[in-house]
Formats: structure tokens, C-alpha cells, sequence
């Protein structure tokens, strides 16, 4: 049904509709109206058969799940930014035990300095802890990625993870086409857990595993993700069938046809991108762009064969791997290992910095002109960091970094 | 009942020794060990070091929990000794479904386990979450006090052997004074660990005014399996703290548990309560406070206190008085008692 909603109420909502029988929250900005979205649901019966667990941190809220689910309760929670680091040890835990939790992220910037708004430090220092990493393109498609991700999570005994973009997507209002029940139940059957706590057929989940066999526990994580690789697109397909929308699958591919000029990103930075790439396209430049909703697995064959051709990669990142460049971009280099493309990194919007078109064009432009650097800061403050460089290296005591930027701004100089 | 046990209303004490006989006791009254329709959560062929508190503890302890929920049990462990030694995988001990996650998050995962039982209407489900003093005085004490505060429905026991033996002897905050550790070297002015005002986890238990709190010891394990009986007859936070002498990290002989246990109590330095809802309701009483030199001096992680001719005894005195004021603060000696 067509709703005019905040981002994060319809997701609540369409969790809801997933039924989710233990739910556990701890507020962070930006996700925390979610978790009191489902809430609410729950303390209004529209939510029933469902234990909503206030916990006392992000660790303990991930470890609550990990009993649910354990248990064999359908087991969800949300969190981002320092919560998802602060439960970074139950992460990994979850997904070694093999418990299909679904987990809401809302990207935000990790401290310090402590920043609350978007970008993707968060979910990035975690890409690699056996959990699948589906980022959400619009608010519509947050919404559908919980139902798939629910269905995936559940046939694969692999915990999800539905990354959204904090404020951009959870605090926006806009027209969102949420499920009702009867199609979110026609379409995530009951959950079948493959393990469960049961007095009547004990045995001990979480012993100590040797060298003798912790390679093939970790291998068969990793084909857990290998199979996922195909599962998202029939599960794709399969929503698609219920609910009339093509949402999810691996990659989204965008006037990718004889494109030279090819731009990847993760997340809701696609809408902006994929104007720029209109525009850029009227003034007669052969550009496209691939969203990538699935970052875990990742999608290395059909990354591939949708840049295939292209003359040029850009990278569009909202981390960065500092020492490095690009966290994206060196999953997207993999891809290429058959075929000689250049690959810029372009790092932007990080701690919520605007991503405008303008700057967008400026930098792909450059790339075209075969100008832009490997690495490139979009609207980087060169004056700011000169400055600090310059004011750090005339005293040794020279303070907080942080601070000292934003004094000098503050004085307009 | 009496109001100095939870369990006896007569005590029977072997001649010569404060050792309850249990030949002696009816046969109701007996320790389930002794009975051949025994729970067995744990069976024997785990990796424990001989003479361990902890394995006895928790035998004794999950025993009674099965036998009190007929079998209807859950563990969700820690990681420490008992997550180790009981499951050398593809060996397991335990013989109710055992969950084992993180060391410092064992009663949030609990809850959880008991937060799915009653979505699903199958209450008669209990959980049981278990850990050392590490993972509970210290790592998982976050989680444990929102345990509490939630009031989840959950049993916590804590196996209190006073430092981290399964890395090798480090102090934890249940660490008691001028104990030598790994990480507390017998060595300087001010050998051992240092005196401070320690962490009494019963107490700050009381203080979330759970439905119930209790402290036990191997030493006396009818009471530990009476109050563990007790704990599973109620609904909500309950928490057990246990004390169990580790040969390994006390420097003590294997065959000297035990008696280390009893003279843990009888010193006055681990006090025997129970508490409803932040009220202490019973205290096991002391017919004669034993000095504490007699319980420090068997264990080498005291022995620096106890050098020829060099007794520390500042030290020795600052402990008695921990010990005296435990006796004054529980009420712990029985009328016409000794004290020291």
C-alpha cells in the first residue's frame, strides 16, 4: 500500500509484517527510530508473538539475538556507527554459530571525531565477519531488502545485514509502497531452523574447534556466501513475482550500454549518480553506472561482466581505508583481474557531507579528460588541511586536530 | 527447615570433622550424586584438573537444576575453564542442550534463550547461564546487571575460583588481597594483589533487588543443591555465587579442595546467605570462626605472607579483619559461638 512515510517507519513496519519474534533494542542515532518504530507495534498488539527486549548495550542486544536465535526464535535488531563496533565480537560470533539474524544498519561515520551522520565506515569494518551485506539504493528498496533478507538469512543459516543510509534514507519522508501481511506471509514462509536448543535432542553448540577443522568451518562460511550469490537473484525474482517490483539481486546496472566511463557505488548515493550520469549522457558522454546492492557476497562475476568494455572504473566511496584509498574499490579491482580497466577511487561524503551532482560532474569529467587521481577527495578543504599542516609543524604542542580545524573555521578565516 | 541452612534440620557431623556424613542423612535428604536416578548434566571424561572446584560446582549445580525442572534445562556458558574442559569437541559432557557464545556476554545470550522459550509458550523451559568470576565480575558484568534489571527469567552461577585460571592465573576483582597471581607478582613492599575495597558480586546483586540471591560452596553441597532447587522453584533474575578453590591457581593440593572450601567459610571470609528481593534471609551459621592464617597458609598463592620468621602480619591482620567484619555484617556465628 502507498504511504507518504518516514524511511525508518516503514521499515518498523515491513519488520513487523515479517514477524519477528524477539526483537532487541538499543537507541543510536540514526537507527533508533526503527527499533521504537517496531516497538510501538509491539506494545499496540499490531506485533504479536513477539518479545521486544530493551537491553543495556549494542553487545548485549546482538547477544540476545544470538540466544533467540539459538533457541529458534526469528530474531532481529538494528544498530550503526560505534553499536555496531561495540558489538563487533558478537558479530563475527553470530555468523560462525551460523544463526540467520537479520540486522537493520544505518550507516553513520565512526569516531573519532564523533560524528552522527552517513557514510559507511560502520558496516565496512565489519564486511569481512561472515554476515551478507545488502545496501539499500531508496527507502523502497529498504524496505524490500528486510523481506529478502529474512528469506535469504533463513535458507542459509547466515546472518543479513540490510545497510541503509543514516538521515539520507532513515529520516526521509517519501512515498513508500509498503507490504501488507498477507504478502509478506505469502512470500517468507515460517522460520525452519537447521539448529536448536531442545531438551528432548540435546547436544552443545559453540565448542572449541582446533586447526584440525577450523579451515573447513571458515571454508563453509564462505560458500554460505558463494551460494548466496545465487540465491539473492532467485529470491529477487521470486519477490518480484509477489510483490510486482525488481528490487535486490546482485548489481544494478544503469545506461551501462557502450558506456567508456563506468561508476560503481553502494547505497542511496546511486540516485545521485544516476542523474549525473543522465545529464552527462544528454551532453553526449558514454557513461553508466552499477549500483552494487550486495557487497557480501560479492558479486565479482557480475561486476565483471557488466564493466566489461568500459574504458574506466570510478569508485564512489563513502569510507575510506586510510593508508590506503578505497575499500570498495579493491573488491572492484578484483573483479578485473581479466581485464586491464583503470580504477579511480573517489572517497566522498564522509561524516555526512553533501555529495552534490555539481562536484560529481566536476570529478567523472576529469576522469574522462583521463585527469583524475588513483585516489580523489571529493571537495576536500585544501586551505583547511594546509593550514593545520603548516600550524602542527611550527609547535609540537599543537593540540586536538579536530578542534583546532573547527575553531578556524568558526573564525571565518 | 532451620534458620541457619537451606537444607538440614539436624546437622550430622563425622567425628572429629565438620564433614557432614551423607550416609547419615535420610534418604530424601541425600545429594542426588547419591542416587542412582542422578541428572548427570555433566558426565565424567572432561578435561578438569584433578581436584577442581569448578567441575564439582557445576555438576552438583546442574544436577539439581535438572532434577528440579525435570530435565527441562538449558546452559548457556561463558567462555572460561567450564566452556573448555567440558567440551573437547568431538567430546561433550553435557547432556542437556549447552550454548556457548562470548565470555562476556552469557546472561544477555540467556535471556534471549528464555525470551524465545516463552514466545513460543514453552515456559517449562528453563535457562541456566553459568561463568567464572572473570566472566562475570568483570566482563560480563554489564550484561549480567541489565540480566538483573530486566529481571529476565534466567538462573546465573557464578563459579568463583578468584582469578582468570583459564589463561593462566591473572587477577580478576574477585581476586582477594595479597593473593598472588600472574599478573599480581608476589615480589615489591606490597607483595600479591593489592587491598582495595573489592567487588562483592552477591551484594551488588541484592542491590537490583532480584527475587533471589544466594552464595554456596563446594564445601557444602546439599546446601548448594538446596539453594539451586530453591532458585529453580522461582521465575525471574535469580543469581548463585559459588566459591570452588582451584588447585591449579591457589598453588593448594588436589585432594585439599574441599577443605579449603570449609575453611573459606568457617574463617568468615565467604559468607553463606541467602537474600529475597535485597533482604538477606538466612545465613548459614559458624559454630567456631576459624583464624584465616588457617585457611591462607595450605595455599602458595598466600605463601609470601608466611615466610620463616617473617610472617607478614599486617597483612594477616587486614584480611582477619575482612573476615571479622563479614562475621558482624551477616550475623555469621551461632549462639555460644567462637569467634576469633
Amino acid at each position: 500500500m502507498l504511504k507518504q512515510l518516514e524511511g525508518s517507519v516503514a521499515i518498523a513496519e515491513t519488520v513487523a509484517y515479517c514477524r519477528p519474534e524477539v526483537v532487541c533494542a538499543y537507541p543510536i542515532t540514526p537507527q533508533t527510530h526503527i527499533v521504537e518504530g517496531v516497538g510501538a507495534l509491539v506494545k499496540s498488539g499490531v506485533l504479536s508473538n513477539c518479545e521486544f527486549i530493551n537491553v543495556e548495550s549494542e553487545f548485549a542486544a546482538l547477544s540476545v539475538a544470538i540466544g533467540a536465535s539459538a533457541a529458534g526464535a526469528r530474531a532481529y535488531t538494528a544498530t550503526a556507527s560505534q553499536g555496531l563496533l561495540f558489538m563487533a565480537e558478537a558479530v563475527y560470533n553470530a555468523a560462525g554459530l551460523g544463526l540467520p539474524i537479520v540486522m537493520t544498519i544505518g550507516n553513520r561515520a565512526i569516531g573519532a571525531p564523533i560524528n552522527i551522520w552517513n557514510d559507511h565506515s560502520d558496516s565496512m569494518a565489519l564486511k569481512d565477519a561472515g554476515w551478507i551485506q545488502l545496501f539499500a539504493e531508496s527507502n523502497q528498496e529498504a524496505v524490500d531488502l528486510h523481506i529478502q533478507a529474512f528469506r535469504l538469512a533463513e535458507e542459509l543459516s547466515c546472518p543479513v545485514m540490510v545497510c541503509v543510509d543514516g538521515f539520507i534514507l532513515t529520516h526521509a519522508y517519501e512515498r513508500i509502497d509498503v507490504p501488507t501481511q498477507e504478502e509478506v506471509d505469502a512470500f517468507l514462509p515460517p522460520f525452519e531452523p537447521v539448529q536448536v536448543l531442545d531438551p528432548t535432542e540435546p547436544y552443545s553448540i559453540g565448542a572449541m574447534v582446533g586447526p584440525e577443522a577450523f579451515t573447513e568451518v571458515r571454508y563453509l562460511g564462505h560458500q554460505k556466501q558463494l551460494q548466496a550469490l545465487h540465491l539473492i537473484p532467485e529470491i529477487a525474482k521470486v519477490f518480484q513475482d509477489v510483490f510486482g517490483r525488481e528490487t535486490g539481486g546482485l548489481v544494478h546496472p544503469y545506461r551501462t550500454e557502450n558506456a567508456e566511463t563506468m561508476i560503481v557505488a553502494l547505497g542511496s548515493i546511486n540516485g545521485t549518480i544516476k542523474d549525473v550520469v543522465d545529464a552527462m549522457r544528454e551532453s553526449g558522454t558514454a557513461i553508466g553506472s552499477i549500483g552494487v546492492c550486495s557487497f557480501r557476497p560479492f558479486p565479482l562475476e557480475a561486476l565483471a561482466k557488466a564493466l566489461d568494455g568500459a574504458k574506466r572504473v570510478i569508485v564512489v566511496e563513502k569510507s575510506l581505508a586510510p593508508g590506503l584509498g578505497g575499500m570498495l574499490t579493491s573488491d572492484v579491482r578484483m573483479s578485473l583481474l581479466r581485464q586491464a580497466i583503470p580504477v579511480h577511487t573517489v572517497i566522498a561524503g564522509l561524516g555526512g557531507r553533501p555529495v552534490t551532482g555539481v562536484s560529481l560532474t566536476a570529478a567523472f569529467e576529469l576522469a574522462v579528460n583521463d585527469q583524475l587521481e588513483d585516489v580523489h577527495f571529493l571537495d576536500l578543504d585544501h586551505a583547511a588541511i594546509e593550514h593545520e599542516v603548516e600550524r602542527s609543524r611550527l609547535t609540537r604542542k599543537s593540540g586536538p586536530t579536530a578542534e583546532n580545524i573547527l575553531r578556524r573555521l568558526g573564525s571565518g578565516v | 527447615m532451620s534458620d541457619t541452612s537451606a537444607t538440614q534440620r539436624v546437622k550430622f557431623y563425622q567425628t572429629g570433622t565438620h564433614t557432614v556424613g551423607n550416609r547419615l542423612l535420610d534418604e530424601a535428604d541425600r545429594t542426588v550424586q547419591a542416587s542412582m536416578e542422578r541428572a548427570n548434566a555433566i558426565t565424567s571424561g572432561h578435561r578438569a584438573c584433578q581436584g577442581c572446584g569448578e567441575a564439582l560446582g557445576a555438576r552438583y549445580a546442574l544436577d539439581s537444576a535438572m532434577r528440579a525442572t525435570e530435565g527441562k534445562l538449558v546452559a548457556v556458558n561463558a567462555t572460561g575453564c567450564l566452556e573448555v574442559f567440558t567440551t573437547p569437541y568431538p567430546e561433550t559432557s553435557w547432556q542437556i542442550p549447552w550454548l556457548h557464545s562470548l565470555f562476556g556476554n552469557a546472561p544477555a545470550v540467556a535471556a534471549g534463550v528464555a525470551a524465545a522459550f516463552r514466545v513460543k509458550g514453552r515456559e517449562d523451559v528453563r535457562v541456566v547461564a553459568q561463568g567464572g568470576d572473570g566472566g562475570t565480575a568483570d566482563i560480563g558484568f554489564g550484561c549480567l546487571s541489565g540480566m538483573f534489571e530486566r529481571n529476565d527469567d534466567v538462573l546465573y552461577i557464578c563459579y568463583d575460583n578468584e582469578a582468570y585460571m583459564n589463561t593462566g592465573v591473572q587477577r580478576s576483582s574477585a581476586t582477594p588481597p595479597a593473593a598472588r597471581t600472574a599478573t599480581t607478582p608476589a615480589v615489591g613492599d606490597a607483595p600479591g594483589n593489592v587491598f582495595g575495597t573489592g567487588k562483592n558480586l552477591p551484594l551488588i546483586a541484592m542491590a537490583h533487588n532480584i527475587p533471589y540471591v544466594a552464595t554456596a560452596s563446594v564445601a557444602n553441597l546439599h546446601d548448594l543443591e538446596a539453594k539451586v532447587e530453591k532458585a529453580m522453584g522461582m521465575r525471574g533474575a535469580r543469581y548463585i555465587h559459588v566459591m570452588v578453590p582451584c588447585p591449579l591457581g591457589w598453588g593448594s593440593a588436589s585432594d585439599a579442595t574441599i577443605n579449603l572450601a570449609r575453611m573459606a567459610v568457617e574463617s568468615g571470609l565467604f559468607p553463606l546467605f541467602e537474600a529475597e528481593h535485597g533482604a538477606v534471609t538466612k545465613t548459614n551459621k559458624i559454630r567456631h570462626q576459624i583464624p584465616v592464617a588457617d585457611y591462607l597458609r595450605p595455599q602458595l598463592r598466600f605463601a609470601h605472607l608466611f615466610k620463616k620468621d617473617r610472617e607478614n602480619t599486617e597483612s594477616l591482620q587486614r584480611i582477619q579483619r575482612m573476615a571479622d567484619a563479614n562475621i558482624k555484617r551477616f550475623d555469621l556465628l551461632e549462639d555460644g559461638g567462637s569467634a576469633q
